[in-house]
């Protein structure tokens, strides 16, 4: 008997494409709801969207979503859920970029120390709701809320009082720029090796191989380690681990710990990539949308690379609505109907293979 | 019953002295107004509304998450139809739309098997984004003049208890005792009078109905056959089952309650607190609403005063920050109390460090004279952490809360 | 005396479970009828059957002579039918009274009449001699004033007809007697009685018919009088039941484990949860701990694997373990076979691989270093499943889609194949059907002789005896008594076990 059948292939496939047909219904009714065609919609986002500066910039928004869904990944697989990323990223982002900016190093060595910073920024704000979770046992879910929120005041007021930049006169309230060792270089210039041309406000962010190196990280650790079999065992049945040798408790503060340091990378691809500082600009969101990521890509690193191309693309392309006089804001209709759809999705698919084996069982019983 | 209300009003009156006391340390004189006081229960009562609704979901078994979606879906629907067919009506379509969510919520979890915190999450992101989207439309119509805010909504009546508090009855209207004795400036007298009238005047009529929902789903829970079938249904449901209550029917009941709860909170929070729904108008409260339920470790009576102690730090923080500065000193007295507790007990070392904590609080208290406006704005989120951390583990949950049941037992 | 209910031709066909075939069986009112079979043979289905919680695919169920259709619980309990489930079906942080009103509570206005209900069950618990306090909490409760409250419940909803599902299988002997002695009681106020279990001789002491189900069919209907244990038992199983036994003496010099002034103190200050344990445990011997749930043996367990903090010593073979972690413990020999397998010993949505690392993350075959060895793994779950005869497709195949028995055998096959020096064994045979049970006690009379030293813990006081060296008796958390299984009938165990003796 193999793992691998084409029925159980099949079966891998089904949920995603009932998930995905049942949101193109959705997104068609909530677009005929403002008396405009869907298939004009459709249309004119594929068109815009696969165009090639288009698909650069759906990289740029993968990228993030990427790392930030590795992060909650790693909770979910431990059966925690850090709701928090939005806040570790954050904090990472704003800390890599001032303390950055504060020296000069060899170039690789000056992007991993950065690295470095924001990763134990973002785990030592994860490792908050790591200690209250099992020192106190407060829910991870509410604690990594409250400390979004949290996250959210000080780096406006550590952004405002402490870290911004005052030698240059700007209207954005900016922490100085990380000297050129520290950034990270472009895949455009590559890009153009590969043939392809320079795109207006174009540019891919270099650490979108630094993600796909992470996704390959994380499938290795998760899947062919003994602290990922642990970390999978806390999360399939805490009980059992815990009698089967896995120190619960500090498998529970080391699965968020890490996931913050994850998450901590992940407001970095455009950091070190474009803007070279943390701004007011930065984006906000990115740790929500990362759940859907995760959740709507099984956990698994394919699964979610996969599905933060999606969410980048339907981002991307749907700016294209304003053109047919189509409020672009679709794309959330359309993330969060392939979200609920999804999860619902898995979950029938789920049933429906235990029963399926259970029948198969029946037979080996009865032979 | 009674020695307990007894024990909780001795607690109020310490809490009032102890302010009055800070009060007249720091000159924060918010600490105990009039205004401090009112807007405090303006701001619990969305959050009593969603641990309200919190409590009707976990009674039944589902964990809401979701709550915060369901308040966003209340707070949007109340300033969308309340700002074009008035306040009452905009309340209710706040309580249906809370429920739409709440539906949503029920029928991934109870009919599918979703995990329960994934489809709550799930719900707050597609909240969120959907009253964004239609929000747009709207603005582009131009109905709305911004993508964010709705247009005003007229305001609902107030009123307060006769002779105390002020108030109009039938075209009387009544003296303000309590006002009077509030701005005599006596030591707690006057903090205590200036408290119970910012409790009991100028009350919405919104307010009196969220109010009487506390006692009303006491009512509900313990004395009614429905309370007792949908607790069952959060604490034994195969048990449940093989008596023929029909659990799913109990948890689609506590889950759509819940979210009509939430939609209520934030419908009030749209058209009482405020006067139009705003984006982010929410801002957690939702979650909070879901600490103050455990803070309350699941009955009515917690959640209020759950939710009342958020109120409260989210009221002085939106006031005056020089009242959250004073309350570093309350933390102070606080930390003082437990020194002598614990090193009675004994335990000299965490005295120690309770006391070193206490003495930096104070230096901090001392060396600062405001604190910056982003900082004052974390005060609910902090004041949530620390209440949970204290809380968290006397909880006592419903047995079956969270798990995805199924008819017949099966996986 | 007239037919309370009958079965025609009950068939019901289910995924993964024994179907049931062709049953039929008849019960006069004012009589006890057993329906006996080993596990997994189906009483439990057309239990559910009969109580409205499955729908049978064909034949007919008729209730004082007319046919009846059940959808529901709630069906069945209108036709006067009630059932005293195994598992208790109760709400620990309900009331008593809560608990037996609930579904059918008796109202005024919208409210719930307390005080007519209090009124009702105060009367009916002294009617049938079941007295118990309404007002507390069931989480109080020992067993058998739970299952009193399970009785309670059913007859407060009128049922003339009463199903008790392996009600014995929880209660120490002096507990069966007081069940019996309402059995007894109720057959007297013309009830009929439908009596589910395994164990013969309280079938041949309690009932008046017995009807025998073997693989989903009735193969016998009979009355007791007429029969012996052993032609019941020939009927169950079609061959001899299992017996639990061990030969000869394997006890080796060696002592494997040895615990010196064992306590688990409370946090709250109350009653130790085991106090002052000391015993010395062979290579080559089997130690049965003894006693009613809830008397400390699963506390004990945790303190053998390192699960909770205890005052004393404990010393494996020789060295004490007193700092070692669970999963030092694990590596160094100590095999557990958990009480409750889902629980404790199963990742449920896995597939059985993946299982099979469980508890043995740290060593070969399943690890090289820190890495998984996958290929490896798979091919030794495989040589598992083919010795120790689970039933499953294969290694992929998830542990929830197998029978109790099957998952038993996994457990006991992993444990065993580490060759472990020690083996904590908690209800080894709990729950799994006679082909199983009989397979799980020779793996552990094969370990025994090879050397292995056993901690067997367990309810069924036969399989306490059979297969242990020695008894130890626990009693509210201390070993009360010591014994030797040989001098030992499970009456005398059983009377040990309440402190009776």
């Amino acid at each position: 008997m193999k793992g691998f059948k084409p029925s159980g292939f099949l079966l891998a496939l089904a949920a995603p494409v009932a998930a995905a047909v049942v949101s193109i219904i959705i997104s068609s009714l909530a677009v005929l709801a403002t008396h405009k065609s869907p298939i004009d919609a459709y249309k004119t986002m594929w068109e815009f969207g696969t165009t090639s500066g288009s698909l650069m910039q759906m990289l740029n928004t993968a990228t993030p979503y990427y790392i930030a869904a590795i992060a909650i990944a790693i909770t979910f697989r431990a059966g925690l859920f850090n709701i928090g990323v939005e806040g570790q990223l954050r904090l990472g982002a704003m800390f890599g970029a001032y303390l950055g900016a504060m020296f000069v190093l060899p170039p690789v060595i000056h992007i991993l120390a950065i690295m470095v910073i924001a990763m134990t920024i973002g785990g030592l704000w994860a490792a908050i709701a790591g200690y209250l979770k099992v020192k106190r046992g407060v829910s991870e879910v509410i604690s990594t809320i409250m400390l979004n929120s949290l996250a959210g005041g000080l780096s406006s007021y550590l952004l405002a009082n402490r870290f911004m930049d005052r030698t240059t006169a700007s209207n954005n309230m900016s922490t100085k720029e990380i000297p050129a060792s520290g950034q990270f270089p472009d895949l455009m210039p590559l890009l153009n090796k590969l043939g392809v041309e320079d795109q207006p406000g174009g540019g891919v962010y270099g650490m979108l191989l630094f993600a796909v190196v992470l996704g390959v990280i994380f499938w290795f650790v998760i899947n062919r380690t003994r602290f990922g079999f642990e970390l999978r065992a806390s999360g399939a049945n805490p009980i059992a681990a815990r009698v089967s040798g896995v120190n619960s408790k500090r498998m529970t503060f080391v699965a968020l710990a890490l996931s913050g340091a994850v998450a901590g990378l992940a407001g970095l691809p455009a950091v070190l990539g474009d803007t070279h500082a943390f701004n007011m600009g930065f984006r906000t969101g990115i740790g929500f949308s990362a759940i859907a990521v995760a959740l709507l890509g099984r956990n698994n690193a394919v699964g979610m690379a996969i599905s933060a191309l999606l969410f980048g693309f339907l981002e991307v392309s749907s700016r294209s609505l304003e053109l047919i006089d189509i409020a672009p804001e679709t794309y959330v209709i359309m993330q969060g109907s392939i979200l609920l759809s999804s999860v619902i999705a898995y979950e029938v698919v789920r049933r429906y293979k235990i029963t399926l084996q259970s029948n198969e069982l029946a037979k080996v019983a009865e032979a | 019953m009674k020695s307990k209300s007894l024990k909780a009003l001795q607690y109020a009156a310490l809490l009032i002295f102890v302010l009055s006391i800070i009060r007249i340390l720091t000159g924060a004189s918010d600490l105990t107004s009039v205004g401090t006081a009112s807007a405090a229960l303006l701001l619990s009562v969305p959050i009593a509304l969603a641990g309200l609704g919190g409590l009707f979901s976990e009674r039944s078994g589902v964990v809401n998450i979701g709550l915060e979606g369901m308040m966003i879906m209340g707070a949007w629907a109340g300033g969308m139809i309340g700002s074009k067919h008035g306040p009452w009506i905009g309340l209710f379509a706040a309580v249906c739309f809370g429920s739409v969510g709440a539906l949503l919520h029920a029928i991934a979890t109870i009919t599918f098997g979703v995990d329960h915190v994934v489809s709550g999450v799930a719900i707050n992101i597609i909240a969120a984004g959907l009253v964004r989207y239609i929000s747009t439309i709207f603005y582009k119509s131009g109905a709305w003049l911004g993508p964010s805010q709705s247009p005003d909504v007229t305001s609902i009546g107030t009123n307060g208890i006769p002779v105390l508090s002020g108030g109009t009855y039938f075209g009387w209207k009544s003296p303000d005792v309590l006002s009077v004795l509030a701005e005599k400036h006596w030591f707690f007298i006057s903090d205590t009078a200036a408290v119970i009238r910012g409790l009991t005047g100028d009350l919405s009529y919104v307010t009196m109905i969220a109010m009487a929902m506390i006692p009303l789903s006491v009512f509900i829970l313990w004395k009614t056959a429905f309370g007792l079938r949908l607790r069952s249904a959060g604490e034994a449901p195969i048990a449940a089952e093989s008596l023929g209550v029909n659990v799913y029917a109990m948890k689609y009941a506590g889950v759509l309650i819940s979210g009509g709860l939430a939609g209520l909170g934030g419908g009030f929070l749209a058209i009482v607190a405020a006067n139009h729904y705003q984006e982010n108008q929410v801002a957690g409260r939702g979650y909070i609403g879901l600490a103050a339920l455990l803070f309350g470790n699941y009955r009515p009576g917690g959640i209020l005063m759950g939710a009342g102690l958020f109120g409260f730090a989210d009221a002085l923080q939106l006031r005056d920050s020089a009242s959250i500065h004073a309350l570093i000193l309350l933390i102070v007295l606080i930390l003082l109390f437990l020194v002598v507790r614990d090193f009675r007990k004994g335990k000299a070392l965490k005295a120690a460090l309770t006391l070193a904590f206490a003495s930096l609080s104070l230096w901090y208290f001392l060396a600062v004279d405001e604190l910056p406006g982003q900082l004052v704005t974390m005060t609910p989120y902090i004041t949530t952490l620390l209440v949970m951390a204290v809380a968290s583990q006397r909880l006592r949950m419903p047995a079956a809360d969270g798990i995805p049941y199924r008819r017949g037992g099966m996986q | 005396m007239s037919v309370a209910v009958e079965l025609r031709h009950i068939s019901k066909r289910f995924p993964g479970v024994l179907a049931n075939k062709d049953v039929s069986m008849s019960v006069e009112t004012g009589t006890v009828h057993a329906l006996v079979g080993e596990n997994g043979a189906g009483k439990s289905t057309v239990m559910k059957i009969l109580y409205g919680m499955q729908r049978p695919d064909s034949g007919e169920i008729l209730v004082n002579g007319r046919a009846v259709h059940f959808k529901n619980p709630n069906d069945a309990i209108d036709a006067s039918i009630g059932m005293v489930h195994q598992h208790f079906m109760l709400a620990d942080n309900f009331t008593v009274l809560e608990n037996i009103i609930l579904g059918s509570e008796p109202k005024k206005g919208v409210t719930i009449d307390f005080a007519a209900a209090r009124e009702k069950i105060v009367a009916m618990a002294a009617q049938y001699g079941l007295e118990i306090d309404p007002d507390v909490l069931v989480e109080a409760l020992g067993v058998g004033q739970r299952q009193r409250v399970e009785i309670l419940k059913v007859l407060y909803r009128g049922a003339r007809i009463l199903i008790f599902d392996e009600p014995t299988a929880v209660l120490v002997p002096q507990e069966v007697d007081d069940l019996f002695n309402a059995l007894e009681g109720l057959r007297e106020q013309g009830m009929a009685i439908i009596f589910i279990s395994h164990k013969l001789d309280e079938v041949l002491r309690v009932a008046d018919d017995v009807t025998v189900v073997r693989q989903g069919s009735t193969v016998a209907e009979v009355k007791s009088k007429d029969v012996t244990a052993r032609q019941l038992a020939e009927l169950m199983v079609g061959s001899e039941l299992p017996q639990p036994s061990t030969q000869g003496v394997t006890r080796r010099d060696l002592v494997a484990l040895s615990l010196n002034d064992v306590s688990i103190l409370t946090s709250t200050g109350g009653r130790d949860l085991i106090s002052h344990i000391s015993f010395n445990l062979h290579a080559g011997e089997v130690v049965g701990i003894a006693g009613v749930e809830g008397n400390g043996q699963a506390e004990l367990v945790e303190a053998i694997l390192g699960l909770r903090d205890y005052t004393g010593s404990i010393s494996f073979n020789g060295s004490a373990i007193d700092h070692l972690s669970v999963a030092h413990r694990h590596d160094l020999g100590i095999g557990f076979i958990p009480e409750d397998r889902q629980r404790q010993g199963l990742m449920m949505n896995s597939p059985l691989w993946e299982n099979r690392i469980l508890g043995h993350q740290r060593s070969k075959p399943v690890m090289r270093g820190f890495i998984l060895d996958k290929k490896a793994t798979i091919t030794d779950t495989a040589r598992i499943m083919a010795e120790f005869d689970v039933r499953a497709p294969g290694p992929h195949t998830l542990a929830t889609a197998l029978s109790g028995g099957n998952q038993q055998k996994f457990i006991v096959g992993r444990e065993i194949s580490k060759a472990p020096a020690l083996l904590v064994a908690s209800h080894p045979t709990r729950g799994v059907d006679v082909g199983a049970q009989g397979a799980i006690w020779e793996e552990l009379r094969r370990a025994r002789e090879k050397g292995m030293a056993i901690v067997l813990i367990s309810a069924d006081l036969e399989e306490l005896i059979g297969m242990s060296d020695r008894l130890l008796v626990m009693l509210r958390g201390a070993v009360t008594a010591e014994l030797d299984p040989a001098k030992t009938t499970p009456e005398q165990l059983g009377s040990a076990m309440t402190g009776a003796a």
